[in-house]
């Protein structure tokens, strides 16, 4: 009640109504009356063989991972993502940036800033300035051919050389990478240089918009920490992340809503106060998430960890 | 015991990451390694599993050094799980590679049946983190080594499968190393703390 007393008077709806089945955090914004990235309704499946038939007569079927999922990102806001692992969060990444498997089958609307876009669309604000950036979960994103400075200065579409190089220089300066990581390929790097490296790429652009899928595995605290603040100083800005992760704890540090995932779709959509408490929780299975935390009992099967939904 | 005696290493000749590093685990312990990003965790990982071989020094698992046939009696589980498996087998062939696998422990991970028909770029990070347990659990290691392994897992998921270790090891008896940068689990973990 007391996050609803906090939100009134917000934004052109007035109040914590919810709207877009869900409801703003205290920095959420619409500027020129327009979400910066609403998904609604998206739904991805794979086409795949069945797998016990004969060789040659195997027939094709879809297997639907998202199922009819909407979720929104405002200006000025973090929103983080929880949820079961193989729920598909890395597939909502994936849809947004417009990288679909050739496999995949995807329907559904996506609008970033106003505009509804297509795969055509999606693939020109990729990683352009005013556009997308990810920063993708897996290290194998990585050229493995090239050095990673080089990389990371490749990834700014603007100024001249010198300026991307000064630009790449400070943000690994800012991340403890010096000057001789820059000369490293991939495979010399550690778990969490790789991932800092992962980083400055998605900074390097000037975009409206990140999408950091599990950007802090591997680093130690205060790095993480650092990497959340430039999230939060980013937003501040007026940009929006999407910060799709398992550390909820961190994850509350900065992130202004929760959307909690499970089996392909949202469950519920939360302000970050009310993970203070089970209690305050609506879904069982954030509840259950809740308990399962190291900080609060461990526990595996509180209430109802295994509802439907 | 597992035991690394007077080890140097370092990928570049003149600049070791560790001179005459000493560092041992007992049956039955959890010993938790703690230093900053970069700092060689994952590297003294690899020499205790036997991925590197020490400039100098010497690991020993039972007094003896590791076994260069057969399964390795000391299992590592990475950290990057999509680099630890073959892109092109299906899973029911990886997880062949152990051997083996006993009854109960895929239901124990949460291992679908229907994911052993699939290949790897067809399951999430934390399903192929499962595989990558199993594997190692499948070969009956007497220690494992554990770099981030439930990182890319959900905070329930996460305590299952810690859950499951912890009943592991005390049927086993098998001791541990583990890497981890959330300080909540190390204190939920940890039987002692090693700082590089």
């Amino acid at each position: 009640m007391q996050q609803r007393d906090r939100l009134a008077g917000h934004g052109p709806h007035g109040n914590a109504e919810k709207h877009h089945r869900h409801r703003h955090g205290p920095t959420s914004r619409h500027d020129q009356g327009h979400h910066l990235l609403q998904v609604s309704n998206l739904s991805v499946g794979f086409r795949m063989y069945d797998v016990d038939a004969p060789f040659l007569s195997a027939e094709q079927h879809m297997v639907n991972v998202i199922d009819d999922l909407g979720i929104s990102v405002h200006s000025g806001e973090i929103i983080a993502v929880v949820g079961a692992s193989g729920s598909g969060k890395t597939l909502l990444a994936d849809s947004v940036m417009g990288l679909f498997e050739p496999n995949a089958a995807v329907y559904g609307e996506v609008w970033f800033d106003g505009q509804r876009m297509d795969a055509e669309a999606l693939s020109a604000v990729r990683g352009r300035a005013g556009g997308i950036s990810l920063v993708p979960q897996s290290v194998s994103h990585l050229d493995p051919l090239m050095r990673v400075g080089k990389q990371v200065e490749g990834f700014g579409k603007q100024g001249s050389r010198e300026e991307r190089r000064a630009k790449r220089r400070a943000l690994f300066e800012r991340y403890g990478l010096g000057e001789d990581v820059a000369q490293l390929y991939p495979h010399e790097l550690s778990g969490g240089m790789a991932r800092r490296v992962l980083l400055c790429c998605a900074l390097m652009d000037d975009p409206k918009l990140i999408i950091a899928d599990e950007p802090t595995p591997g680093l130690d605290l205060d790095l993480a920490v650092a990497a959340l603040d430039d999230f939060r100083a980013f937003s501040d800005e007026g940009g929006g992340v999407l910060l799709i992760t398992h550390d909820i704890e961190l994850a509350l540090r900065v992130a202004d809503r929760v959307a909690v995932f499970k089996d392909g779709t949202v469950v519920e959509e939360t302000a970050v106060a009310n993970f203070a408490s089970p209690d305050l929780l609506e879904h069982p299975f954030s509840r259950a998430l809740w308990h399962a935390l190291p900080e609060h009992g461990f526990d595996v099967t509180p209430d109802g960890g295994d509802a439907p939904c | 015991m597992l035991e690394a005696r007077d080890i140097s290493f370092g990928y570049v000749k003149g600049e070791p990451l560790y001179e005459g590093f000493s560092f041992s685990v007992e049956p039955g312990e959890r010993v938790a390694l703690v230093a900053p990003s970069g700092f060689g965790k994952t590297t003294l990982c690899r020499l205790l599993a036997g991925y590197e071989a020490p400039w100098s020094g010497e690991v020993l698992c039972g007094d003896a050094p590791l076994p260069t046939v057969g399964p390795c009696p000391v299992q590592l589980i990475g950290q990057h799980p999509e680099l630890a498996v073959d892109p092109r087998l299906r899973m029911e062939k990886t997880l062949a590679e152990a051997g083996e696998v006993p009854d109960g422990l895929l239901d124990a991970l949460g291992i679908r049946s229907e994911w052993l028909r699939r290949y790897p770029h067809e399951l999430s990070g934390g399903e192929l983190q499962r595989f990558c347990i199993a594997r190692a659990i499948a070969s009956r290691p007497r220690y494992l080594i554990a770099d981030e392994v439930s990182t890319m897992l959900d905070a329930l998921t996460q305590a299952q499968i810690w859950h499951f270790l912890l009943d592991w090891q005390a049927d086993s008896g098998a001791g541990m190393v583990l890497v981890t940068h959330s300080p909540a689990l190390l204190d939920r973990l940890a039987t002692h703390v090693v700082s590089l």
